[in-house]
């Protein structure tokens, strides 16, 4: 056990943990936050999804040490049932789910490529999306949803 | 003894008053249960087994049918809030909690809908509280209660009066029975069914607020994993304790005949423990080859099955010149959940909690405390959604590992399966060869059609007392359901086509009772059921999928046999009226131009285009789908891309039109990742598609196609199912594509590039043969 100071969703949390744990487990277990879920532990299917830097992580397989001072956004972090993430809001306008389980590997990683090359054609948004896997498969929904919020985004860039 | 039922209700925080929150069967015991299923302790009788009017007006409503994903509890919530005229969010919906919920056996099937939302249970229940409280009013009021009328649960009369639901209770309790001629609201006066209400999950799944059973916590819990053995059938010889003296958190080992658990204080404790224990296994016995599995299928003792027999199918067939055959096969495949399985325990002495994503509440209760060696009365199993199963997934078992380590340690334990954990040992998709053999009348009709099947299957759903239909019992030495080889009887009574081995058409005719509304007289259905090496079990459009890929295709074949276009050639051979209707509505949705398949003029090179249709009368009778896909097929490389699918689905009444698009387009996009790469694999003693990698999904990177739908109903008729029946016409419609795209039949799911390229090399070789 050491003890692991973790920047979360904008709160600093002190923790005592084995630093080779999963983040994952740090953030389901000791921080108790659901948004990112152990789908395979083997980085293969995005579910665990976080953001670091601003880039996608999969957080079953990076051990807790490795972050450092980084600060980690979940699903929760981009926003609430209440006060969702414009990003969120599509998702759930467009009903972009079925069991849902999947859904920090599919909104965090649009977000990430989105927030990173805000012109992505639908060929590069769905190229980043390629290590994220929906067994429900809602690929139609999700995809149109991840559109229309880039739509969004062009707009409000271009009128701002 | 687990509080009663009316305890748990107070206790929950609710005030229930209404209906009766003591709707419990006293001294019920043994008898067959409501569903046909096993006696369950909460009356399906009484309304307040169902429903529960709070002292603030809101209702509270109990159901047996679970979410996983597919719209359920939207649909239901819809349902009570429509029968009792009050708006959505004053209805608060429980789902498969065995403590208030009567029991309605398993979520699957596609019966939610046909139990749920015609004239019975969760239904009948509402429409009966509906009319109670009219009734009510209308003693209040001194007036009929033709003259009543409610809105936002309150019912006003013709002159002016009106009362609250909240003000007719009062408090007290009423204990009635449901009626079994309670009036349900008709389609026409729906105001919330029937509308496209975005589902209530919505917003809490798209912010990571929602709670999967992967998420709950209790007090004291500890972490588990299991390690499973490294072949099927192999069992314990030895486990080494001191091989994991290094990792600090263990705090038990726990050995049950062949189960092999670890609990431990934190996740990765048990997750290094269960990768580092040095467990001696026997060697498990060889298993069949992969490359000659389906011939060695038939060579197996079986247990056969007739479905129909005309009785002169053999000598119909010695009569003609030609014979038009064909064998197809389909292979094992997984539920593959995205999500791992997961289930919370917390087994006391004389009682236990099981928080699980089991589609089977009860039965999960009733086997849990088998194994716990406790009464059913004692368990308690609350569902909490997982990731979507599909079926039967790991759900089950992950629910009774977790409670057995849980009695062994004496405190709450959350057991995780890995990866490898729920692919190398679910209960898979069963694999399935069919034969067939037909022959066309002068006419230019199918005037014989001959099927013979087999189909591996092994375990099945654990029901209320059968442990070893899943890899827990096995391990724990219990057998698996009975598997008893001997020659089929003469098929009996009406046909029932629930694994659609019965093509549309076909007469299905059983002593002069014809079940099947086909023309085709001179039948034969013939099915061996062998025993699979792996467990199988119920996985979306369980055989149907599978019977129907060879039907469907089969009867392209001989469409192009009597060059005839393959809408039309369905039509002349079907009578089912709501089979015509779906067919006829996606062809017209798609503009089909009527040509007999393959186009003419096939291409040698570069990229081809075709179209192909299957259709499917669900179950027999559970939902009516005919589905048309265009593909491009790549001559060089043998990849099948799928551009454009046009489906038509009858499912009677629809509850939630948006869920039901979902619904319909996961099936099909689903179904197209089934037809395409899915499969299982395995080599001498073990499956070998354990992860993402080696066993293939289509990712949300892969191109999908467009997807057009529409929805046809006639009037008057039930709410039927909708979740399986757009996945089963897929990989049929999807392989008759190809067949027109480049005149090359695949047999073999799934369609993989080097079998597209062999089917391409036969295909040429007859053209210039």
């Amino acid at each position: 056990m050491q003890h692991i100071s973790l920047l979360v969703n904008g709160k600093e949390h002190d923790l005592s943990v084995d630093p080779e744990t999963p983040l994952l487990f740090v953030l389901n277990d000791e921080l108790g936050l659901r948004g990112p879920r152990f789908g395979c532990g083997m980085a293969q299917c995005g579910s665990c999804t976080v953001l670091l830097r601003g880039q996608v992580v999969r957080s079953c397989v990076m051990p807790v040490r490795a972050v450092a001072s980084d600060e980690v956004t979940t699903l929760e972090g981009l926003g609430t049932p209440e006060k969702p993430h414009p990003l969120q809001q599509v998702f759930i306008d467009e009903g972009a789910a079925q069991c849902g389980f999947c859904l920090s590997g599919v909104i965090l990683t649009a977000k990430a490529v989105l927030d990173s090359n805000p012109g992505a054609s639908d060929s590069e948004i769905r190229e980043a999306l390629g290590g994220v896997l929906c067994r429900c498969f809602t690929h139609t929904r999700m995809l149109r949803a991840i559109r229309k919020y880039a739509e969004k985004k062009k707009h409000d860039s271009v009128s701002s | 003894m687990i509080q009663s039922r009316r305890e748990f209700l107070k206790s929950s925080g609710s005030l229930i008053v209404g209906f009766s929150a003591t709707s419990v069967l006293p001294g019920f015991m043994g008898a067959q249960g409501p569903f046909a299923t096993h006696p369950s302790h909460i009356d399906p009788n009484r309304i307040g087994s169902w429903l529960a009017i709070d002292a603030d007006g809101s209702i509270t409503a109990y159901t047996g049918k679970c979410d996983f994903g597919q719209g359920i509890f939207t649909a239901q919530t819809q349902l009570v809030a429509e029968e009792l005229c009050v708006p959505i969010p004053r209805v608060k919906l429980v789902q498969c909690d065995t403590a208030v919920c009567p029991d309605q056996g398993t979520t699957s099937g596609s019966q939610s809908t046909p139990t749920n939302f015609n004239e019975e249970s969760l239904a009948l229940a509402a429409a009966t509280a509906r009319e109670t409280l009219l009734k009510f009013a209308g003693d209040r009021f001194g007036e009929s209660v033709d003259v009543l009328h409610v809105v936002d649960g309150v019912v006003t009369s013709k002159s002016g009066r009106a009362v609250s639901y909240a003000e007719l209770v009062q408090g007290k309790y009423f204990n009635l029975p449901v009626d079994k001629s309670a009036r349900r609201r008709s389609p026409a006066q729906w105001t919330t069914l029937g509308k496209p209400v975005p589902s209530l999950d919505r917003a809490a799944l798209m912010t990571g607020a929602f709670e999967f059973v992967h998420h709950v916590r209790v007090p004291e819990m500890l972490h588990a994993r299991v390690v499973r053995p490294p072949a099927m059938g192999a069992t314990v010889e030895n486990v080494d304790e001191a091989s994991i003296r290094n990792i600090p958190g263990i705090v038990k080992v726990v050995v049950r005949k062949d189960l092999v658990g670890i609990v431990a204080m934190k996740q990765h404790q048990a997750v290094l423990a269960a990768r580092q224990l040095a467990v001696r296994w026997s060697p498990g016995p060889k298993l069949p080859r992969q490359q000659d599995f389906f011939e060695s299928m038939r060579r197996q003792p079986s247990q056969d099955t007739l479905s129909v027999d005309s009785r002169n199918v053999d000598a119909r067939l010695a009569a003609v010149k030609s014979i038009i055959s064909a064998t197809y096969t389909y292979p094992y495949q997984m539920h593959g959940s995205v999500g791992a399985s997961c289930a919370v325990a917390d087994v006391k002495p004389k009682q236990a909690t099981i928080w699980s994503a089991t589609q089977s509440a009860y039965p999960t209760r009733s086997v849990t405390a088998m194994l716990l060696g406790l009464k059913p009365d004692d368990v308690r199993v609350v569902f909490v959604r997982g990731a979507g199963c599909y079926g039967l997934n790991g759900a089950d078992a992950v629910s009774f590992e977790a409670a057995i380590l849980s009695q062994a340690v004496g405190k709450p334990v959350r057991l995780q399966f890995s990866r490898q954990d729920e692919m190398a040992w679910e209960n898979y998709g069963a694999a399935c060869v069919v034969e067939q053999r037909a022959a066309l009348g002068e006419d230019g009709r199918v005037a014989v059609w001959d099927r013979e099947a087999w189909v591996s299957a092994l375990g099945n759903r654990p029901g209320y007392d059968r442990p070893g239909n899943v890899i827990t019992g096995m391990l724990l030495g219990y057998e698996a359901e009975p598997f008893q080889p001997g020659p089929a009887k003469p098929p009996k009574g009406k046909l029932r086509n629930q694994s659609n081995i019965v093509p549309a058409y076909f007469a299905g005719c059983i002593d002069g009772n014809c079940g099947s509304e086909g023309t085709v007289v001179a039948e034969r259905a013939l099915t061996h059921t062998v025993r699979s090496p792996f467990f199988t079990g119920p996985l979306r459009s369980p055989l149907r999928i599978q019977n129907t890929f060879a039907n469907e295709c089969f009867m392209d074949e001989i469409c192009a046999r009597a060059k005839a276009d393959p809408v039309a050639y369905r039509l002349l051979h079907l009578k089912n009226s709501r089979v015509i209707g779906v067919l006829k509505a996606a062809a017209e949705l798609a503009k089909w131009d009527p040509r007999p398949s393959p186009k003419a003029n096939l291409q040698r090179s570069g990229i081809a285009s075709g179209r192909g249709v299957a259709c499917v009368a669900y179950e027999g009778a559970n939902g009516y789908a005919a589905l048309i896909a265009y593909v491009d097929v790549d001559l060089e490389s043998g990849v099948v891309q799928p551009k454009r699918f046009v489906v038509a689905l009858d499912c009677g009444p629809i509850s939630n039109p948006d869920g039901l698009r979902n619904q319909t387009d996961g099936g099909i996009l689903q179904g197209m990742s089934r037809s395409l790469v899915e499969e299982v694999t395995w080599d001498e003693s073990r499956v070998t598609s354990v992860d993402w990698q080696t066993y293939k999904s289509l990712y949300l990177d892969y191109e999908m196609p467009s997807i057009e739908c529409v929805f046809v109903a006639p009037e008057g008729v039930p709410a039927l199912g909708a979740g399986e029946t757009s996945i089963t016409v897929v990989p049929a419609a999807i392989g008759n594509a190809v067949f027109d795209a480049t005149g090359a039949r695949l047999r073999d799911v799934p369609f993989t590039p080097e079998r597209v390229m062999s089917a391409l090399e036969i295909a040429r070789k007859e053209a210039t043969a």
